[in-house]
């Protein structure tokens, strides 16, 4: 039987009745890696290390142990996690040779829970694109389409997990690099609140956006994802410190009452006619379950994008610049002097958009533009702040698309550095207000391809996010 | 045309806390290069740091003891540059909020005190090392990546190199009672750079400043300081315009050269690190840190001129934490601070400057200092029996016994020593009769001689005077 196909809920209940072992899963996860190799959906497996940890978590199966919900399930985490032992290349020619030296925090915390890690997820170089273009080894394909992108930074982990290579992935987003390309493959993508999962080892794009989250094939599976990945990191000054809870008591099958609001912004130029329509029948759907739809308007929104980039480079600039070769990563045998060895490291080891935000972001810092731009764009971020916790009073989560569009073809936006950076209109101004947002499946377009719908809530309100996601997951299709 | 320089000082100083300054690496000097590392000073990708409370409060500490406000909140930026030594590509440093402000540091010009102030003082980590191997090659050494640093900002109130050194050394000792940092120039635990320029004594325009560094000792801050000044009044008067530049000391040939100008200098794209939080520190913290300050150099200077010192004294006993807690401590034994400040000064600092131990236990001086308290012994013989103490390490009191010193206060035999002496001496007995007192100076002096010194001569005086007069 092909197990491949089924949710990690579902396997986990198959490894403890005994119909099923990790080795087994493994397997067949390994060989549809093999089978799906074109794909390019990742950078690098880890066969044997897979294995074993499989292995191990069956004899502790067969021995009866109680184990977390996650133990023995096959998964992938995207390329720029750190796992002690392996490489951790950000899909860059700088870091192609580059073995972590230690563990990411939630690596461990996903060792904890016995899942097992079968191979890292090809990205968008430095996690920086919409599209998995910016890979300097090989874009990736939409697994629902391929001639398509699967949308970027983390396309790797979307397409991994749409084309059943491992149960579950682990993304980072810093400005929508978990959520749209779930979205333009037709799964399941959080971006938790910001802190609530350890950044400690996930090499930093900018720091005060950046957050890791699980992509999944289902709502409940990515509740069973986050109960091992959240938790407080002495490692990080800037981890939430906030009570555990357990993400799957989320689920109460009913979302009567629940007030969600449509933001009149999100809703004009730009925005696929196919897409708004998916989202409004989503709408309908809630309102036919009970829940309260409110119109609301947020005049600031439009602002995040360019705040965005603004941040998001500046602070890119300033963490990529360790990048210099001079410890690790690529380093030319003959340079002429200091300045020579950084600049052709440098102009070797990274490709073009990362040159592009590095350039953007030293710009936006430098004496005399700093007021102009990364000041005002701080300003920018608290007025987007407050008009978020202005609409959280009057509902309780924010329905929206993933992205303006379903996935596009290779090639069309990737010379269009403007339009790529557009696909990210909906979910960038979640990542400015450090709040949490979810994105799953709300249907297909005319040509099968899925469309993505976001909910956005208050900070740290996952719970609910989970149980209003949930909720059009299983009981949409009974209409 | 008379020429003032306007002096403003940066100095950096390492903190002796335990770890490092955002990681739990070790903060030790001399150790194996490389040895106290881990990726997040090493800037390894992913790694993030976390601060170090104990640098927090030794900054603080250091802004108490040089009078400055400190700041409630405070924040670390990014000073962004390339360097092979900087793991990172940038340092953590401090800029629009640093921890401490306005404080000052109080000299002695020409006997009369003078305010420096301190611009502000800010928390940040040290770079690593780099080591030229001799043969065209460099490596680094990141032990000391990520070490707490200070660094102290004066306003241009200096105008002087004795100004300069003599804030240097207040600094440098005050910081020593503290016990927050080494400060030692020699390891590096504290570096200078000296913002210098000059101007017409008449004008109120400051002159364009040039910026020194690699001065490794006060020494060098000293030549260094004369040397430009110098250069820059001739260069003035040559007619040529000052250029704003950062200098390199070569204290070998005893010149400075030019490291880079102003067009070349660095635009450092300071940013809050998104990865520290704001530091908050209460009105209640601070004031619980500044009670845990020891007396510093200044209080403790006015607390022994309140016991009768003279200001030298006071000052000499201040010089250095190691010595003012030994007065201290000997104080604890024996309450004669006049006597005890003597011996310290005259001859415990003397064999300090011979070798850098000192011998002689706190309750081992307080032993002697209890003898000449009480007259058992002369204060001549007190400076034989230290000498003998020193040497041998025998007690103060054995070493009397042994030597034979105890001074003779007993009456009778004093008397024996007096009547020998009137009547061995007629002449000096008949000028002191005829009214020359000072007579009686000569006659101590035989009593003591007879004695051996050990007759207690204050005693002796008196004894002579009764005889003679009756």
């Amino acid at each position: 039987m092909d197990y491949t196909k089924l949710s990690i809920l579902e396997l986990a209940k198959l490894l403890r009745e005994g119909k099923v072992t990790s080795v087994e899963l493994t397997k067949q996860v390994l060989a549809k890696i093999k089978e799906k190799e074109h794909l390019h959906a990742l950078n690098s497996v880890m066969e044997e290390y897979a294995l074993a940890r499989a292995s191990e978590v069956d004899q502790m199966f067969s021995e009866g142990k109680e184990l977390p919900t996650l133990a023995g399930i096959p998964i992938t985490i995207k390329d720029n996690i750190n796992i002690k032992g392996f490489n951790t290349t950000c899909s860059s020619k700088f870091l192609e040779n580059f073995v972590a030296p230690y563990s990411a925090t939630i690596v461990e915390n996903l060792e904890k829970n016995y899942a097992v890690i079968v191979g890292k997820n090809n990205m968008d170089e430095f996690a920086m694109g919409s599209s998995t273009e910016n890979s300097a080894f090989y874009p990736c394909l939409n697994p629902r389409n391929e001639e398509c992108v699967p949308g970027g930074s983390s396309g790797g982990s979307a397409a991994a997990v749409a084309a059943d290579l491992g149960f579950a992935s682990v993304g980072t987003d810093t400005g929508g690099s978990v959520r749209q390309p779930a979205s333009l493959c037709g799964v399941v993508g959080l971006k938790p609140t910001y802190g609530l999962v350890s950044r400690y080892g996930i090499v930093a794009f900018a720091s005060s956006l950046d957050q890791a989250g699980p992509l999944t094939k289902t709502v409940k599976d990515s509740a069973v994802m986050l109960n091992a990945l959240a938790g407080h990191d002495a490692k990080e000054e800037t981890s939430a410190n906030v009570e555990k809870v357990d993400y799957m008591d989320s689920f109460t099958g009913s979302v009567k009452g629940v007030k969600i609001g449509l933001i009149k912004e999100f809703f004009g130029e730009g925005l696929d006619e196919e897409v708004k329509n998916a989202i409004l029948d989503a709408a309908n759907f809630y309102k036919s379950k009970g829940a309260e739809i409110v119109e609301i308007s947020m005049p600031f929104v439009g602002s995040a994008l360019a705040c965005y980039y603004i941040l998001s480079s500046a602070e890119a600039a300033s963490n990529l610049s360790r990048f210099d070769g001079v410890k690790y990563g690529v380093s030319v045998d003959d340079p002429k002097n200091l300045n020579d060895l950084y600049l052709r490291n440098r102009s070797q080891g990274f490709g073009k958009e990362v040159k592009r935000r590095i350039m953007l972001g030293n710009y936006v810092l430098s004496s005399g533009y700093y007021d102009a731009y990364y000041k005002k764009a701080k300003k920018v971020q608290r007025l987007l702040v407050q008009q978020f916790a202005d609409t959280f009073s009057k509902c309780d989560v924010i329905l929206s698309p993933t992205s303006p569009t379903v996935a596009f073809k290779i090639g069309e936006k990737a010379n269009d550095p403007l339009a790529m950076y557009l696909s990210d209109i909906y979910t960038v101004p979640v990542n400015i207000a450090e709040l949490p947002a979810i994105s799953i499946p709300c249907g297909l377009n005319k040509d099968n391809l899925p469309i993505g719908m976001q909910l956005i809530g208050k900070k740290f309100s996952e719970k609910t996010l989970f149980n209003v996601a949930d909720v059009f997951e299983t009981m949409k299709g009974e209409n | 045309m008379k020429y003032d320089t306007v002096i403003g000082l940066e100095v950096h100083c390492e903190l002796k806390t335990q770890t490092k300054c955002f990681c739990g690496c070790k903060n030790n000097f001399g150790d194996e290069p490389n040895s106290n590392c881990c990726p997040v000073c090493l800037g390894f990708p992913g790694a993030l740091p976390v601060l170090n409370k104990k640098a927090v409060e030794y900054a603080v500490i250091a802004g108490l003891a040089f009078n400055c406000s400190i700041n409630n909140e405070s924040v670390f930026e990014r000073k962004n540059y390339f360097y092979p030594d900087l793991s990172k590509a940038y340092q953590i440093s401090q800029l629009e909020k640093p921890l401490c402000v306005n404080g000052y540091v109080e000299i002695n010009v020409d006997g009369k005190p003078k305010k420096i102030r301190l611009n502000r003082i800010h928390l940040e980590e040290d770079a690593g090392k780099l080591i030229h191997d001799g043969i065209g090659g460099t490596v680094v050494d990141y032990n000391r990546g990520g070490v707490p640093l200070i660094e102290i900002v004066t306003e241009p109130d200096i105008s002087s190199a004795e100004e300069a050194v003599a804030f240097l050394e207040a600094l440098k000792n005050t910081i020593a009672y503290t016990g927050i940092s080494d400060v030692k120039m020699e390891e590096g635990s504290l570096r200078c750079d000296v913002n210098l320029s000059v101007k017409p004594s008449d004008s109120v325009v400051l002159g364009t400043r040039t910026e020194m560094k690699n001065l490794n000792s006060f020494k060098a801050v000293y030549r260094a300081i004369n040397y430009e000044q110098k250069r820059q009044i001739e260069e003035i008067e040559d007619g040529h315009k000052i250029v704003q530049e950062t200098l390199r000391w070569d204290d070998n040939i005893g010149e400075s050269k030019s490291m880079r100008s102003k067009e070349d200098s660095q635009d450092y794209r300071y940013f809050p690190d998104p990865d520290l939080l704001p530091v908050y520190i209460s009105n209640e913290q601070i004031e619980s840190l500044k009670n845990s300050i020891p007396k510093l150099p200044s209080e403790l200077k006015q607390i022994y001129l309140g016991y009768g010192l003279s200001d030298y004294d006071a000052s000499l006993l201040v010089e250095s934490k190691a010595i003012s807690d030994y007065f201290n401590e000997v104080l604890s034994y024996v309450n004669e601070p006049k006597i005890v400040a003597n011996f310290i000064i005259n001859e415990v600092l003397r064999k300090l400057k011979e070798c850098n131990e000192n011998k002689m236990k706190a309750q081992e001086l307080s032993e002697l200092v209890t003898l000449v308290a009480k007259k058992e012994i002369s204060a001549t013989a007190g400076k034989q029996v230290f000498e003998k103490m020193w040497e041998t390490g025998k007690s103060a009191n054995v070493l009397v016994e042994e030597l034979g010193l105890k001074q003779v206060n007993n009456d009778d035999e004093l008397l024996s020593y007096v009547v020998a002496a009137i009547q061995n001496n007629p002449q000096s007995v008949a000028d002191y009769k005829s009214g020359k007192l000072s007579a009686i100076g000569f006659l101590v002096g035989q009593v003591m001689k007879a004695s051996k010194g050990k007759a207690n001569p204050q005693k002796v005086n008196e004894m002579l005077k009764a005889e003679l007069e009756k």
